[in-house]
C-alpha cells in the first residue's frame, strides 16, 4: 500500500521522534533526580501509600524509582501511559479551541458512574466493577459534550455559558445520584467518591492494560488522522470545502478525548482531568512552531507528569497522586514559560535585546556613513580616516550623550569602530565594509517601499529603520532585481533629504 | 463541448439580460424584444463552470440570499461586488456546501458540487482562521493537496513539491519554512492563494483575497488571477473595492441579497446599477463614476 517514498518519510518522521523522545527521556531522569535528592531528605516514616505497608527509606526509593515493586511498576506506568495519550490528544483539543470541553466532560462523567453503580448492583452484579462503571462515564460523558455542543448551535448562548451548565448541572446530578446510592442497602459503594478525585492506590494490573491499551488506541488513532485533525483545526471550512467529513472528524477527535478522560477518573480524578488535557500541550506551544513536534513534546510531558507525579507521591504517605501528576505537569509548563525556545519569556527577551542592539548599532554606522558622504568628515567623501565628533552623531540621530557612548563601546568591541581622542569617533575598515552594506539595504528598502508600495516618501524613513535589520540577503538580492536600475551603484543615493 | 465558446457566451449573455430586464429596470434592458424564458431551469447552459439555480440561503431564520440564478461563464475573472451584509461571503459558502441551502441547487460542470469537489479551488477569508497555529507557510499550502492525498496518509516528498512550486508561483518560496504568525497580511494572503493553486481546480471562489494586502501583493495577486483566466480557469472573487472593479474583473457579479444585475463589466457596472446595489451611498458611487471615467480615458 505504501509506496517506497513514503516509506522513507515516515522513517525519517520515526528517526526524528526518536532524537525528540531520548531529549524527552534525558529530561525525566532529571526531574526523578531532583524529586529523589527531594524525598532522601525527608525523614523516613511509616508509609501509606500503595499497600500499606511499605516503610519509605532510602532503600526503598530506590526500590520505587527502579519499578521493583509491582505495585509501584502497576501505578507508575498507568499514569504515564495515561499521561501521554491525554498529551497527545489535548494539543488537537487546544489548537480546536476547545480546551475547556474536556472540563465539562469529565465532570459530566459522574452521573454516569452513579447510574452504571446502581444498575448493575440492582442487577445481581458487582456495583463496582471497572469495566462497567467507565463505560457509564463515557456515555454520560458522551451526553455532557453533545449538550454544550447543541446548546451553542441552537441557541445564542456562548461557548462559555454551555460548558458553566453543563459541567454545573451534571457535576451537582451526580454528587446527588452519589447521596442517594449512600442511602441504599445495595452493599458497598464507599469506592465511588474516589473518582472525584482520584486514587492511583485503587488501580489494578488489569486497570494498567486497560489504559495501556486505550492510550494505544489514542496513539494510533492521532498518528493515523494527524493531518485530518490539523486540517480540522487549522481551518474547518477549507476542510469542509474539500469534502472531508468534518462532523465526523470532529466526533472522531472527541471521542478520543472521552477515552482519555474515563481512563484517567481513577488515577487523576474527574476535577484534575482537565489539566493532564490541557497543560501539557500549552507547555509544548512555547518549545516549537511545529504541529508534529508539539504533538511529541506534549506527550513527551504529560507521560513525565504521569511518572514523576506517581513516583513522587509514592515515596510520601498521604500525597494524592493527581495532585503531584498536577503539579508535575504544572512545573513542567512554568519551565516551558521561561525556558521555551520557540516563545519562550526569556528566549523572547533574548531576542528583543539582541535585534535592540543590531539596531542601534546599524544606526550608529548609517550615521557615521552619512555624516562621511555630505563631507562633513575632515577627510572627504568616503575616505577611512574621516574623524567623526560625538556631537554629530548626537545631533544626527537624537541620541543621549550617554547613549551614544555605551552603543560606541558595544561597536569597539565588534572592531567596526575606534575612538579618536575623547571627542571623536573614527570606522575600522571592517566598519565600512558593514555601514556601506546597512546604508545600501536600507536605501533599497526605501526605495521599494516607495516605488512599489504606494507610501509617501516623507513616511519611509521610520519604516526602513525597522525593517532593515530583519532583511535578510534573500530579500536584498530580490530588491536588487526589483530595482535594478537604482543598484547599479554600490549604494545608491538616499530618495529623501538627509536630516 | 467547447468548440464554440463564443456561441456559448451569446447564449449567456441573453440569459444575463433577460435576468437584468427584471431585475435592473429599463436601463439594462437589450434593444431587441426577446420571448419570456421559461423559469423551468432549461436555459442554464448545461456544462458552466458553476450554475446556481434560484438559490435561497438563510441564517437561522433570516434569509439572506434570494433567489440568486446565476451562471458562471467559462475562462472569466469574475467580480462579486455589493455592500457589507449583501451574502457574497454566503454565496460562496452556500456553493460549497458548506451553508446548508433553503431551496435551489448548484451544479459544478453539470454535476453536483459534491462530486467535483477536485474540480473547485478555495480561498476562504483570511481573518477565518488563527494564524498563530503552529504551522509552516508550506505546510498550509500542502493542505490543499490533502484531498488528493487521502485519508490516514502522511504528506509525501512529491506533494511537498508540488506545494513549493505554488508558493513560488506566488513570490513566496523563500518564506516556506516561517512559521505562518511570521507572515505580513499580505504574505499570509499569497500563502491561502498557494493552497488554492495547490488544488489545480477549474473554478476558483476566492473570498476576498485582496482585502488588506499591500500594493505590491495586490499586483502580484492580480497577476497570478490573470495567469489563471489566461489557463482557461475561471475565477470568482468577492471584492470590496469599487474603484479598482473595471480595471481587475471582464465580468462582475452585482449582489445585494439578490441578484442586481451581472455581465460583462462594461455593461453592468454602470451608475444606474451600483445605485441599485448599494442605495443611496453617494460618496461610493462618485468613486465608481470616477473609475469608470477613468477607465474609458485609457
Amino acid at each position: 500500500m505504501i509506496s517506497a517514498g513514503e516509506a522513507s518519510s515516515l522513517r525519517r518522521r520515526f528517526r526524528v521522534r526518536r532524537v525528540l523522545g531520548a531529549l524527552l527521556a534525558a529530561g525525566v531522569m532529571l526531574l526523578l533526580a531532583h524529586s529523589a535528592a527531594m524525598a532522601g531528605d525527608a525523614p523516613s516514616t511509616p508509609s501509606a501509600s500503595f499497600d500499606g505497608a511499605i516503610e519509605v527509606s532510602d532503600h526503598d526509593l530506590v526500590r520505587i524509582l527502579t519499578l521493583r515493586d509491582y505495585n509501584t511498576r502497576v501505578v507508575v506506568l498507568g499514569t504515564a501511559l495515561l499521561g501521554l495519550a491525554a498529551g497527545t490528544v489535548g494539543v488537537f483539543m487546544l489548537l480546536r479551541k476547545r480546551a475547556l470541553l474536556g472540563d465539562a466532560l469529565s465532570h459530566a462523567t459522574l452521573p454516569g458512574i452513579g447510574i452504571a453503580f446502581i444498575v448493575m448492583a440492582r442487577s445481581g452484579g458487582n456495583g463496582k466493577w471497572l469495566p462497567g462503571l467507565l463505560l457509564g462515564a463515557a456515555i454520560s460523558g458522551a451526553i455532557g459534550v453533545a449538550g454544550v455542543l447543541l446548546i451553542r448551535r441552537w441557541t445564542r448562548l456562548k461557548e462559555d455559558a454551555a460548558l458553566g451548565v453543563v459541567l454545573s448541572v451534571f457535576f451537582g446530578l451526580g454528587v446527588a445520584i452519589l447521596g442517594v446510592i449512600q442511602k441504599m442497602d445495595t452493599g458497598n459503594a464507599a469506592g465511588l467518591s474516589s473518582f472525584i478525585y482520584g486514587k492511583t492506590a485503587s488501580m489494578l494490573a488489569a486497570d494498567t492494560w486497560l489504559i495501556a491499551g486505550a492510550a494505544g488506541v489514542v496513539a494510533v488513532g492521532c498518528l493515523l488522522l494527524f493531518k485530518e485533525f490539523g486540517l480540522l483545526c487549522f481551518d474547518l471550512e477549507f476542510a469542509g470545502a474539500q469534502g472531508w467529513p468534518t462532523l465526523l472528524l470532529d466526533t472522531l477527535m472527541l471521542t478520543l478525548v472521552i477515552l482519555v478522560t474515563v481512563i484517567g477518573l481513577q488515577a487523576v480524578g474527574l476535577i484534575l482531568m482537565i489539566a493532564l488535557l490541557v497543560i501539557p500541550p500549552a507547555a509544548a506551544r512555547f518549545w516549537t512552531q511545529r504541529l508534529s513536534q508539539m504533538v511529541l513534546i506534549s506527550a513527551g510531558i504529560g507521560a513525565a507528569s504521569g511518572f514523576v507525579g506517581s513516583v513522587v507521591s509514592a515515596t510520601q504517605p498521604n500525597l494524592p497522586a493527581g495532585a503531584i501528576i498536577v503539579l508535575a505537569a504544572s512545573a513542567c509548563f512554568l519551565i516551558s514559560l521561561t525556558f521555551g525556545r520557540a516563545r519562550g519569556v526569556v528566549f523572547q527577551f533574548i531576542e528583543r535585546v539582541r535585534l535592540e542592539r543590531k539596531t542601534r548599532c546599524q544606526h550608529l554606522l548609517r550615521a557615521v556613513f552619512e555624516w562621511v558622504e555630505e563631507g562633513r568628515g575632515n577627510g572627504g567623501v568616503g575616505a577611512t580616516e574621516s574623524k567623526i565628533p560625538f556631537s554629530g552623531l548626537v545631533r544626527q540621530r537624537s541620541w543621549s550623550r550617554h547613549r551614544l557612548d555605551r552603543i560606541i563601546v558595544r561597536a569597539e568591541r565588534d572592531g567596526l569602530i575606534e575612538r579618536v581622542g575623547d571627542t571623536h569617533v573614527r570606522l575600522t575598515s571592517a566598519g565600512w565594509d558593514e555601514a556601506r552594506r546597512v546604508v545600501r539595504n536600507h536605501r533599497l528598502w526605501e526605495l521599494y517601499l516607495i516605488t512599489h508600495a504606494d507610501i509617501a516618501p516623507s513616511h519611509v524613513d521610520r519604516d526602513a529603520d525597522e525593517l532593515e535589520h530583519v532583511l535578510g540577503q534573500t530579500m536584498v538580492r530580490k530588491l536588487e532585481g526589483l530595482l535594478a536600475e537604482q543598484a547599479a551603484a554600490t549604494v545608491p543615493p538616499s530618495p529623501h533629504a538627509l536630516a | 463541448m467547447n468548440s464554440e465558446p463564443q456561441t456559448d457566451e451569446a447564449a449567456f449573455r441573453e440569459g444575463s439580460g433577460a435576468a437584468a430586464v427584471a431585475d435592473a429596470g429599463p436601463s439594462a434592458a437589450p434593444a431587441t424584444f426577446r420571448p419570456p424564458t421559461p423559469a423551468t431551469g432549461e436555459e442554464h447552459p448545461a456544462d458552466a463552470p458553476l450554475s446556481i439555480h434560484d438559490m435561497t440561503v438563510a441564517y437561522h431564520r433570516t434569509p439572506v440570499l434570494w433567489d440568486v440564478d446565476f451562471d458562471a461563464p467559462e475562462g472569466r475573472l469574475i467580480g462579486i461586488v455589493g455592500p457589507n451584509g449583501a451574502g457574497k461571503s454566503t454565496l460562496l459558502k452556500a456553493v460549497l456546501d458548506l451553508i446548508p441551502i433553503v431551496s435551489g441547487r448548484v451544479t459544478v460542470y453539470g454535476q453536483p458540487y459534491r462530486k467535483q469537489r477536485h474540480l473547485v479551488g478555495y480561498v476562504p477569508q483570511r481573518e477565518s482562521v488563527d494564524w498563530d497555529f503552529p504551522v509552516s507557510a508550506v505546510d498550509v499550502v500542502c493542505m490543499g493537496r490533502y484531498a488528493r492525498i487521502g485519508w490516514c496518509r502522511p504528506v509525501t516528498r512529491r506533494h511537498k513539491a508540488a506545494a513549493m512550486e505554488c508558493l513560488d508561483r506566488v513570490g513566496m518560496a523563500d518564506y516556506a519554512r516561517r512559521q505562518i504568525s511570521q507572515l505580513s497580511g499580505g504574505q499570509q494572503q499569497r500563502v491561502f492563494l498557494a493552497r488554492a493553486l495547490a488544488q489545480q481546480a477549474k473554478l476558483y471562489l476566492m473570498d476576498e483575497p485582496l482585502s488588506g494586502v499591500d500594493a505590491a501583493t495586490e499586483q502580484a495577486i492580480i497577476a497570478i488571477l490573470h495567469e489563471l483566466r489566461a489557463g482557461g480557469k475561471t475565477v470568482l472573487v468577492v471584492h470590496h473595492d469599487l474603484q479598482t472593479v473595471p480595471q481587475y474583473f471582464d465580468y462582475v457579479l452585482l449582489l445585494n441579497m439578490r441578484i442586481v444585475a451581472h455581465g460583462p463589466t462594461a455593461d453592468v457596472f454602470t451608475k444606474e446599477n451600483l445605485r441599485k446595489t448599494y442605495g443611496g451611498r453617494l460618496t461610493l458611487l462618485d468613486q465608481a463614476a470616477h473609475a469608470m471615467a477613468r477607465r474609458g480615458r485609457e
